[in-house]
């Protein structure tokens, strides 16, 4: 167990080891002075002198390289010359309503997808299965702006039941924030719910064929035990793996459905920061969501342990 | 065993409904782009200051090049600069088709390449996967983003910071078809009669590959467009003078409430032409590949 | 003394999709079972022998397969009609199955105990106290050791052989009147199958069961049935009493099916001694397991074995799975490299050679496989397959083609289906394209690795056959993997008895049947089933 976890956490270190390697050749590899492209454009020469002694540009690559990794590796992101701040207080003015976001959406997620997907796949080739089926095509063509855009129309301008954008923190209270999230969060949800009912849809199908399935219905069983007892619980493990791998698709929705709804999130900053081309912002960002995504896969591998029992060691 | 040793199967993907109708869609799009400059009359650029923000339907008079007037139907109305709109979208189908295709087909080729080495040279394999698995722990639209930052905006740029984010996933499914397919018996029997490993990978490896890729190629092609959508949207793709789908609501955001026929239009094309695609890949891996193309 | 009757087939028919290839699954089928007793159902794959179990089960899967005439009656109960609620009611109480996969019909996610718990929790009111009871007793019943542990285990920490009984404790809980079991040993080694065949017929004694027992295996009709009904292609062929069946069977079918099982009787010893071909020295295999954090463990999959194969000769190698039978035929292919040892093919040592070095002598030794439908390649022309070989050793395409359908020929195979692509040909057509295949090259060592055990018995006996003819004619060094002692023992000259990487026993055929002197190769003679009954010698 204890084994398990050392070499589960261990063998993301390469994985983190090749974001931040990607993160800094990226940089490197951009033709031009690398010190004036982290100064943005409107910095002066003084400054960007004194960014390339600090990041010792003038040394080989890999001495570039551990400065800029021992720097991450004490929390330092650098800073922003643009906002004129360190990205760490950046990124942590910002990360509030970006989370609240990102855990609305999972939680609306899950509760319509695995049911629907459940349904649909015990239903095979029904009308409802066919709806779920056309609904999860669907939901992977309409981008995420154009439903954001057409909930804002529809209830916010026309029918004006919800207001139209902006971000009220939870401390505020529930409903206040839920007034304000409800729209943006559906909105994001719609490709993670196409996504994860369809995989849920796939796996009960797959397990539904399975010969303990069929030992369950030699004894007896009732179909909706059957459904739930034996083919959902074995069906968890795939339907988990794909939230989690799902996640880079919603931080890619994130980044989009704060600028629609105005919410004053870490999507927003990224797009102001490619906008100002503000290096060091963006930088900070895609660290800070690589790590998450790597640090929440983790977290779904070791479910595993509790989903699936032959899972050991 | 695999399905697309069938013969006919060609004809079985064409029978396929989905195909067909996604098929249908895309050729009719594909054919408004092409035939922009002769179905509307007007230049996608050109804009008249006194016809601003004209709902659809609504009609002008333009001045041409040989001195004649040329009465003109908005079809889809004007945007606020007063450029009609419908020609404005039919040249975005260009941009959006074009990238979509592009990216598809470098993402498939250097997929394939790398998933190929990955699959059959072991010693290898360890290296690519942990580069592929760094690859795609990035979120593809920041990466995307920071491409774009880093290398300024443009159609070259566009389609290469689209393109790398999809390498990985065409290398993992390359990766799992050759050593699912090293395995087979038929691999083992042509080992032992002597077969030298390149002929092994191009004759009894490479044919297995065909299908799962052309519906990974497919898959990636619709999320190219919404993601090249997406980054014009933003603000950070192709240039603004270009008129692509993404620019086009981009600029329609500021008079949103007002004259939402500017982001609407654009954005059920848009749409319609992804799931066009998504649709075509559904129904090619119903016929030709069941098991592996599993969508991420 | 009239028993009870317990289930009453009458003229059942099920009908098929409709593209298949014939209208009915079963058609006119009548048996019945009576307490206390076991009914075989026996015929080859597609005689309809499962659909008829599914179907008194009511297990069929629906819109695919529809029971559409005739009648089932459990204990004078129509279960044709019958409402579902009702149907499941009567499943896992009065009427229970076990299937033929116990690797896959247990829920991996589930404790044994619980999975158990499911069958009394759905059919009586018994509280948690007592079922646990239940549960231990029956696990007692079914000769489990320690039965807290296993009632505690999850599938996946249980053997093939335990999870059958697990499967067998689950059925027999509630005491049924009818026990169904569709090939419960079919993939169980010969020594668990033996000792589960055993098991159920002191269950069925000790609770006077009715037992509708399907199989392909007339070794296992044999060993536990008191009556027998031969299936083929839907219908009936013939019933009666094992003795009068498996002696004097009255339908040529019926007849060809016994006659196509192998005897036990061994075939008589070699007169001429041929060159040496093969021999190995102390060959191993290890796998080496582990890296970071893990402690690292070797598993020894050969180890030692010394071996040899002489010209027109057969060498079996009998062994369960996990005995290392396969893993020695893929290091002398060189499919793998063995770890250490010398396998010496005349006068080359094959054992650590590579690339192209290794590349020239392969055409030397040539494989056959078990599975026939993956192996060969389904995009390529039978004909593309067969001229590989020659091809890469340099022969001409024209040459190689006319070699290709002369074999074709040879193996019994039309040589005009040359450019036919594999799914045009059955399975055992199949294995002969493969062996022509092998042939191709002239090798000196043919290795055929479980090759007959995928097919059906006729087929198989074809195969066999034909293995004989080219050992005959050509001349060849054969090397026969196989798990099963009747097919050894028709084939082959000598045999190794492997167990866990080891050869225990080794000797001509005839030898070590007559007297095996190893305590594991007694016990694998007596666990094969039917051994009493002298098969294959109707026809005489």
């Amino acid at each position: 167990m204890l084994g398990f976890l050392l070499r589960r956490i261990a063998a993301t270190i390469p994985v983190l080891l090749m974001v931040a390697v990607f993160v800094f050749l990226m940089l490197r590899l951009t033709p031009g002075d690398p010190a004036a492209i982290i100064a943005g454009d409107n910095a002066t020469p003084q400054q960007i002198v004194e960014i390339r002694e600090r990041l010792g540009l003038e040394e080989p690559l890999h001495v570039q390289f551990a400065i800029w990794g021992g720097n991450l590796l004490r929390g330092d992101l650098g800073q922003s010359y643009f906002f004129r701040q360190p990205v760490t207080s950046l990124i942590a003015q910002r990360i509030e309503p970006t989370f609240s976001l990102a855990a609305v959406t999972i939680v609306i997620t899950v509760l319509v997808a695995v049911p629907l997907g459940t349904l649909a796949a015990y239903r095979h080739g029904s009308w409802l299965d066919k709806f779920v089926m056309g609904f999860s095509v669907a939901g992977f063509s309409v981008p995420v702006f154009v439903v954001g855009y057409i909930l804002i129309y529809v209830f916010a301008v026309e029918l004006r039941w919800l207001p139209v954008q902006g971000f009220v923190s939870i401390r505020e209270g529930f409903w206040p924030f839920m007034e304000r999230m409800i729209m943006p969060a559906t909105a994001l949800a719609v490709i993670y719910i196409a996504l994860i009912a369809r995989m849920t849809r796939a796996s009960v199908l797959e397990v539904l064929g399975e010969d303990y399935v069929r030992t369950a219905r030699a004894k007896g069983q009732g179909e909706f035990k059957v459904l739930v007892n034996h083919a959902l619980r074995n069906a968890a493990v795939p339907i988990v793996t794909v939230i989690g791998v799902g996640i880079a698709l919603l931080i890619g929705g994130v980044v989009v459905t704060e600028s629609v709804f105005n919410i004053p999130g870490l999507g927003r900053l990224t797009v102001n920061a490619v906008l100002a081309r503000d290096y060091p912002t963006i930088q900070g960002v895609i660290l800070l969501f690589s790590f998450l995504y790597v640090l929440i896969n983790l977290l779904i591998d070791i479910a595993y342990l509790f989903l699936d029992p032959r899972i050991r060691y | 065993m695999s399905a697309a040793a069938r013969p006919g199967l060609l004809r079985a993907v064409l029978a396929h409904g989905s195909v067909q109708v996604g098929g249908f869609i895309l050729l009719v799009i594909a054919l408004l782009g092409i035939f922009a400059p002769w179905i509307s009359p007007l230049d996608p650029a050109f804009l008249d200051p006194t016809i601003r923000n004209r709902l659809p339907g609504f009609e002008s008079t333009v001045l041409q090049p040989d001195g004649t007037l040329l009465t003109v139907t908005h079809w889809l109305g004007t945007d606020q600069l007063g450029r009609d709109l419908f020609t404005r979208v039919l040249y975005g189908a260009r941009v959006s088709l074009i990238v979509g295709l592009t990216v598809a087909v470098i993402a498939v080729a250097l997929g394939l390449v790398i998933g190929l080495i990955a699959g059959y040279v072991r010693w290898l394999d360890g290296a690519f996967m942990r580069v592929m698995d760094g690859l795609m722990a990035i979120p593809p639209i920041l990466l995307a983003l920071a491409l774009v930052a880093l290398w300024g905006a443009g159609l070259t740029t566009v389609i290469i910071a689209v393109a790398i984010p999809e390498v990985p996933r065409v290398v993992r499914l390359v990766r799992a078809v050759v050593l699912s397919v090293r395995e087979e018996p038929y691999v083992e029997a042509a080992i032992s009669l002597g077969t030298p490993t390149p002929l092994i990978l191009t004759r009894h490896v490479l044919p297995n590959t065909v299908a799962p890729l052309i519906v990974q190629g497919t898959y990636v092609c619709a999320s190219a467009i919404l993601v090249e959508a997406i980054l014009s949207f933003l603000g950070v793709g192709i240039p603004t003078d270009i008129p692509t789908w993404g620019n086009i609501m981009a600029e329609g955001r500021l008079l949103f409430r007002v004259f939402p026929h500017n982001i609407l239009f654009p954005g059920v094309l848009l749409a319609l032409t992804v799931l066009a695609v998504n649709m075509m890949g559904d129904g090619m891996r119903d016929t030709l590949d069941p098991k592996l193309a599993r969508r991420v | 003394m009239e028993r009870p009757r317990i289930l009453e087939v009458e003229r059942l028919a099920v009908e098929l999709p409709k593209a298949a290839d014939r209208v009915h699954a079963v058609e006119d089928v009548s048996l019945h079972v009576d307490s206390g007793e076991i009914v075989c159902v026996v015929g080859e794959s597609g005689s309809g022998k499962s659909v008829t179990a599914y179907s008194v089960m009511g297990l069929l899967p629906p819109g695919q397969l529809t029971p559409v005439a005739g009648s089932i009656r459990l204990e004078g109960e129509e279960l044709l009609g019958a409402k579902p609620r009702r149907l499941r009611e009567l499943r896992g109480d009065r009427m229970a199955m076990v299937f033929q996969e116990p690797m896959t019909a247990l829920n991996p996610v589930v404790r044994c105990g619980d999975q158990i718990d499911e069958v009394l929790r759905l059919h009586t009111r018994l509280d948690r106290k007592e079922r646990h009871a239940r549960i231990l007793d029956i696990l007692a019943q079914v000769h489990l050791p320690d039965p807290k542990r296993i009632a505690a285990a999850f599938p996946h920490q249980l053997s093939g052989g335990q999870r059958q009984r697990i499967m067998i404790a689950m059925a027999l809980v509630l005491e049924p009147a009818l026990l169904i079991c569709d090939e419960p040993t079919t993939a169980l080694d010969v020594t668990t199958q033996a000792q589960i065949l055993r098991l159920v017929r002191e269950l069925q004694e000790a609770h006077g069961t009715g037992v509708l027992f399907i199989t392909h295996d007339f070794g296992v009709v044999a060993e536990i049935a008191h009556r027998v009904v031969v299936m083929e292609k839907g219908r009936i062929v013939e019933s009666g009493t094992t003795e009068a069946i498996l002696t004097r069977p009255q339908e040529p079918y019926t007849r060809m099916l016994i006659d196509a099982v192998p005897t036990l009787e061994p075939r008589p010893p070699l007169e001429r001694g041929g060159t040496k071909v093969l021999s190995t020295e102390r060959l191993e295999k290890t796998y080496q397991t582990g890296g970071f954090f893990r402690r690292g463990t070797a598993v020894h999959a050969v180890k030692g074995v010394d071996l040899r194969v002489d010209a027109g000769e057969i060498v079996g190698i009998v062994g369960e799975s996990g005995s290392g039978k396969s893993t020695v035929a893929r290091c002398i292919a060189r499919l793998i490299e063995p770890t250490g040892g010398i396998v010496r093919l005349k006068d080359a040592d094959l054992a650590q050679l590579k690339g192209r070095a290794l590349r020239r002598h392969r055409r030397r030794v040539q494989i056959i496989f078990q599975d026939p439908y993956r192996s060969l390649n389904p995009r390529r022309t039978i004909g593309a397959s067969l001229i590989e070989g020659p091809i890469n050793y340099g022969e001409t395409a024209e040459a190689a083609m006319a070699k290709a359908r002369e074999l074709l020929g040879f193996v019994g195979v039309d040589p005009n289906a040359i450019d036919r692509y594999p799914h045009q040909f059955s399975g055992g057509q199949r294995q002969r394209i493969c062996i022509a295949r092998a042939l191709i090259l002239e090798p000196e060592l043919l290795i055929a690795d479980e090759a007959v055990s995928a097919l059906d018995v006729s087929v198989q006996a074809q195969v066999l056959r034909l293995l004989e003819t080219i050992r005959e004619r050509l001349g060849l060094a054969v090397l026969f993997i196989t798990h099963d002692l009747r097919v050894a023992a028709q084939v082959c000259d000598r045999i190794l008895v492997m167990r866990s990487g080891e050869v225990v026993e080794t000797g001509p055929t005839a030898e070590v049947f007559a007297a095996p002197k190893h305590p594991y190769t007694k016990e694998l003679f007596d666990a094969a089933p039917g051994r009493s009954w002298q098969f294959a010698k109707l026809a005489s």
